[in-house]
C-alpha cells in the first residue's frame, strides 16, 4: 500500500471544514451553499469528476438502473390516452382516443364511482394516520414510565410483534376477530359479555364501521412499531431538563406536557410529513382483502379500484389514469409538507 | 488502518433513579398500578388473536369447526400441520419464500450498502442530485399497470428474477443507511484513505463492519417485506405454480373463504390432501401459522440490533 499518491484534490477538498455548517438556520445554510457554488474547489470540473470516478462507479450504475424501475415506466402512462386492449399487442399499435378515459373518470359514467373511491382512500388514511400517531405517542409516553427494564422490553417486544404480520394473515385474523362468536370472533364475543351489544354484529357487511376498522386494525398492527422513534427521541432528551423541573416543582403530567411532548416534536413533524406522502397509497391490502360487495361504497379506495376493475377486469386505461391521478397528488403532498416544515424550521427529507 | 471503533455515547438514564425514590406518593403508586394494568392488557390484545390462530390450527380440525377455541386447543392434534406440509403446493411455496427472501435480502444489502456508502461522502460532487432521484421514488410511483407493462416488456413475467431484479435498491432503506455513513467519524475514512485504500475497499473493509447494526436493522425490513409480499406474485408470477409463495396461497385461501360466506368463514366442507383430512378453518389456522412464524422467530433476536440501530440513526439524522 503506497500511501503518498493518493489523489490530492479529492483529500484536500474532503478535509476542508464541512460543506454543511451545523448551524440550524435556514438561511445560514442556503448563504453557504451559494458560497461554495462560487467557491472553485467546489466547481464540477473534469479533473475532479475523473478524482472521484470510483465514487461514480458505485452510484452511476444504480442509478440508471432505478431510473428504468422508477422513472421508466412512465412510457406506460400512454395508456391513459389510449383505448388499450391487451390483445392488440404493444403500445404502439393501439388506438389513440384523447382526454377521453380522463373525462369518463373524473366527469362521466365512472365519475361518481371515482369521486367516492378518492374520498375513501383519504378518509381511510386520515383516520389511520391521526388514530395512529396519537396512539404512538401516548403509548410512547406511557412506556416510558415503566421504570422496570426487563418487563418494559417484554412489553415492547410483544407490541412490535404484529408488525412483522404480512397484511394478507392480519386480514385473515381480523376477519376471524370480527366475525361471530360461532366462527371465533372474540369481539362480539366481549361485547356481549360485556352486555353493551345483545346481539353479535356483523361488522364485515356494516358500511359505516368500514373506516373504523381499517384504521382499527392498522393500529393493532403498527401500534408498537411507531413507538420505536418516539421512545428514541425521548431517551435523547437531556435528563437534566426533567431535574431542573423537579427542582421547580413540577410532577409527572407537567412534565410530559412541558418537556418529553416539546422536545419529540421534530419527531412527530418529520413522521408525519414522511406519512402525508403517501396518504393516496396507504391502506391497500386491507381494504382489498376485508372489503366485499355489501361495503364496497366505503371500502374501495384508489388502489382497490386500479387492481380490481383495471388490473383484474381488463380496464387498463381507466387503471392508469387513476393511477396517474395518484402519483401527481402524492408528489403535489410530499412538496408542500417539505414546505411546510421547512418554514417550521425542521428537519426536512432531502 | 488503525482505530476502527465508534465510540457509544454513555447511557444516561442512572440519574433520575434517585430523587424519584425519594418523592414516591401515593399518587405515583396509583399511575404506576394503573399503567401496569392498562399495558398488559394491550399486551394481551396484541398477542391473543396469534394464540387463539395457534390453538386452533393445533385441535382437531372436525373440532375446531364447533367453534369456542380460545388460547389452548381442546383435542390437541397435529393432524393440520401434517396436512399442509403433504400439500405439494404450500409445501413448494414455503421453500420459494425462503429462496426469494434470502436472494433478495443478499442483493439490497449489497447495493444499497455500496450506493449508501458512495451518497455519503462529502466530497462526492453529485451527491445531493443523485439522492435527490432516489428520494423521489420514495414519492414517485408509476403505478401498477405501467410497473406490470415494464416486466411484461423486459421478459421478466413467470420468472424468479421478477422478485428480486426491480427491488435492489429501496430509497427508505438507502436513507437509512447513508445517514447512518455520515455519522461515522471522518478521520476513520481519512487515515485509511491515507494508507492508500479505495473507495471500494474503504466501503467494503472500513464502513460496512462499523454499519453491522444498521445492516441488520436494514436487513430485517428487506427481509420482511419480501416474505410478506404477495403482490409481486399475483401481477407477476401467478401463471407459474412453481414460482408461488407462501403469503400468496393464503391470500387465495382467505378470499375464498371471504367469499363462501361472509361470517361462516367456509367453516363447512374439508379440505383433503393424500387422504388426510381437516376442515377449511383448521388448515387456514395452520397456514397462517406457518406463514407467520419465521419471520417472528427472527426478530427478537435482532431485536437488540434494531432498537440501537434505528435509534442512532434517527438521533444524529
Amino acid at each position: 500500500m503506497t500511501d503518498a499518491k493518493v489523489s490530492t484534490p479529492v483529500t484536500a477538498t474532503g478535509l476542508e471544514p464541512a460543506l454543511e455548517p451545523a448551524s440550524s438556520s435556514r438561511a445560514q445554510k442556503r448563504k453557504a451553499r451559494k458560497n461554495a457554488a462560487k467557491d472553485p474547489k467546489r466547481k464540477i470540473t473534469w479533473d475532479r469528476v475523473w478524482a472521484q470516478r470510483a465514487l461514480l462507479a458505485m452510484s452511476v450504475p444504480l442509478l440508471m438502473y432505478q431510473i428504468l424501475f422508477k422513472y421508466v415506466p412512465v412510457y406506460g402512462w400512454a395508456i391513459a390516452f389510449q383505448h388499450y386492449k391487451p390483445g392488440r399487442g404493444s403500445i404502439w399499435n393501439q388506438r389513440w382516443v384523447g382526454l377521453e378515459n380522463f373525462h369518463n373518470l373524473f366527469t362521466g359514467v365512472n365519475g361518481e364511482r371515482f369521486r367516492r373511491v378518492v374520498v375513501n382512500t383519504m378518509g381511510q388514511s386520515v383516520l389511520t394516520l391521526v388514530v395512529g400517531t396519537l396512539g404512538a405517542i401516548v403509548l410512547a409516553l406511557l412506556l416510558n414510565e415503566v421504570k422496570n427494564l426487563p418487563f418494559k422490553r417484554i412489553l415492547q417486544n410483544i407490541t412490535y410483534m404484529p408488525h412483522f404480520l404480512s397484511w394478507v394473515i392480519v386480514a385473515s385474523l381480523a376477519s376471524v376477530a370480527l366475525s361471530l362468536p360461532s366462527s371465533g370472533g372474540f369481539i362480539n364475543q366481549g361485547l356481549m359479555s360485556l352486555h353493551l351489544v345483545d346481539h353479535p354484529v356483523l361488522f364485515l357487511t356494516q358500511p359505516n364501521y368500514f373506516w373504523g376498522i381499517v384504521a382499527g386494525t392498522s393500529l393493532w398492527k403498527e401500534l408498537g412499531w411507531n413507538t420505536i422513534l418516539y421512545l428514541a427521541a425521548i431517551t435523547a432528551i437531556d435528563p437534566g431538563l426533567y431535574e431542573a423541573a423537579e427542582v421547580d416543582g413540577a410532577g409527572r403530567y407537567r412534565k410530559m406536557f412541558s418537556i418529553t411532548l416539546p422536545s419529540i416534536r421534530p419527531t412527530i413533524v418529520v413522521l408525519l410529513i414522511i406519512n402525508s406522502g403517501w396518504i393516496l397509497s396507504t391502506n391497500f391490502e386491507l381494504p382489498y382483502f376485508l372489503g366485499n360487495g355489501l361495503v364496497s361504497d366505503k371500502s374501495e379506495t384508489i388502489d382497490v379500484f386500479v387492481l380490481r376493475y383495471g388490473y383484474q377486469l381488463g380496464n387498463y386505461s381507466l387503471a392508469v389514469v387513476a393511477g396517474i391521478f395518484k402519483t401527481i397528488v402524492a408528489v403535489i403532498l410530499v412538496g408542500s409538507a417539505n414546505l411546510a416544515a421547512k418554514r417550521l424550521n425542521q428537519e426536512t427529507l432531502v | 488502518m488503525s482505530s476502527t471503533t465508534v465510540a457509544k455515547p454513555p447511557a444516561r438514564r442512572a440519574s433520575r433513579g434517585g430523587t424519584q425514590r425519594r418523592k414516591r406518593t401515593v399518587e405515583q403508586i396509583i399511575f404506576t398500578t394503573l399503567n401496569t394494568i392498562f399495558l398488559l392488557a394491550l399486551a394481551a390484545l396484541m398477542i391473543y388473536p396469534l394464540l387463539n390462530t395457534l390453538a386452533i390450527s393445533l385441535d382437531d380440525g372436525n373440532d375446531a369447526v364447533r367453534g369456542g377455541i380460545g388460547i389452548w386447543p381442546r383435542v390437541f392434534s397435529l393432524q393440520n400441520y401434517n396436512v399442509v406440509f403433504n400439500m405439494t403446493t404450500i409445501y413448494q411455496a414455503f421453500f420459494m419464500s425462503v429462496l426469494k427472501t434470502v436472494v433478495v435480502v443478499t442483493t439490497n444489502l449489497f447495493f444499497t450498502s455500496m450506493l449508501a456508502y458512495a451518497l455519503s461522502r462529502k466530497e462526492f460532487i453529485f451527491r445531493r442530485s443523485i439522492t435527490l432521484i432516489f428520494v423521489l421514488t420514495m414519492y414517485f410511483d408509476a403505478g401498477l399497470i405501467p410497473n406490470y407493462l415494464l416486466i411484461k416488456d423486459l421478459g421478466m413475467l413467470n420468472s424468479f428474477q421478477a422478485y428480486w431484479v426491480p427491488t435492489i435498491i429501496s430509497a427508505f432503506n438507502l436513507i437509512i443507511l447513508r445517514t447512518y455513513m455520515k455519522s461515522i467519524p471522518d478521520e476513520i475514512i481519512e487515515s485509511a484513505r491515507i494508507d492508500g485504500a479505495g473507495e471500494f475497499r474503504m466501503w467494503w473493509q472500513i464502513v460496512m463492519p462499523l454499519c453491522k447494526p444498521t445492516l441488520a436493522v436494514v436487513g430485517l425490513f428487506v427481509a420482511v417485506a419480501s416474505w410478506n409480499s404477495w403482490l409481486d406474485t399475483l401481477l407477476y408470477n401467478s401463471g407459474d405454480p412453481a414460482l408461488s409463495t407462501l403469503q400468496y396461497e393464503l391470500q387465495k385461501l382467505l378470499a375464498s373463504s371471504m367469499n363462501a360466506g361472509m361470517n361462516s368463514v367456509a367453516a363447512t366442507g374439508s379440505a383433503h390432501s393424500g387422504g388426510q383430512v381437516t376442515t377449511p378453518i383448521a388448515l387456514r389456522s395452520a397456514i397462517t401459522m406457518v406463514a407467520a412464524v419465521p419471520i417472528l422467530f427472527v426478530y427478537p433476536f435482532l431485536q437488540k440490533h434494531f432498537v440501537s440501530g434505528l435509534r442512532i440513526g434517527s438521533v444524529k439524522g
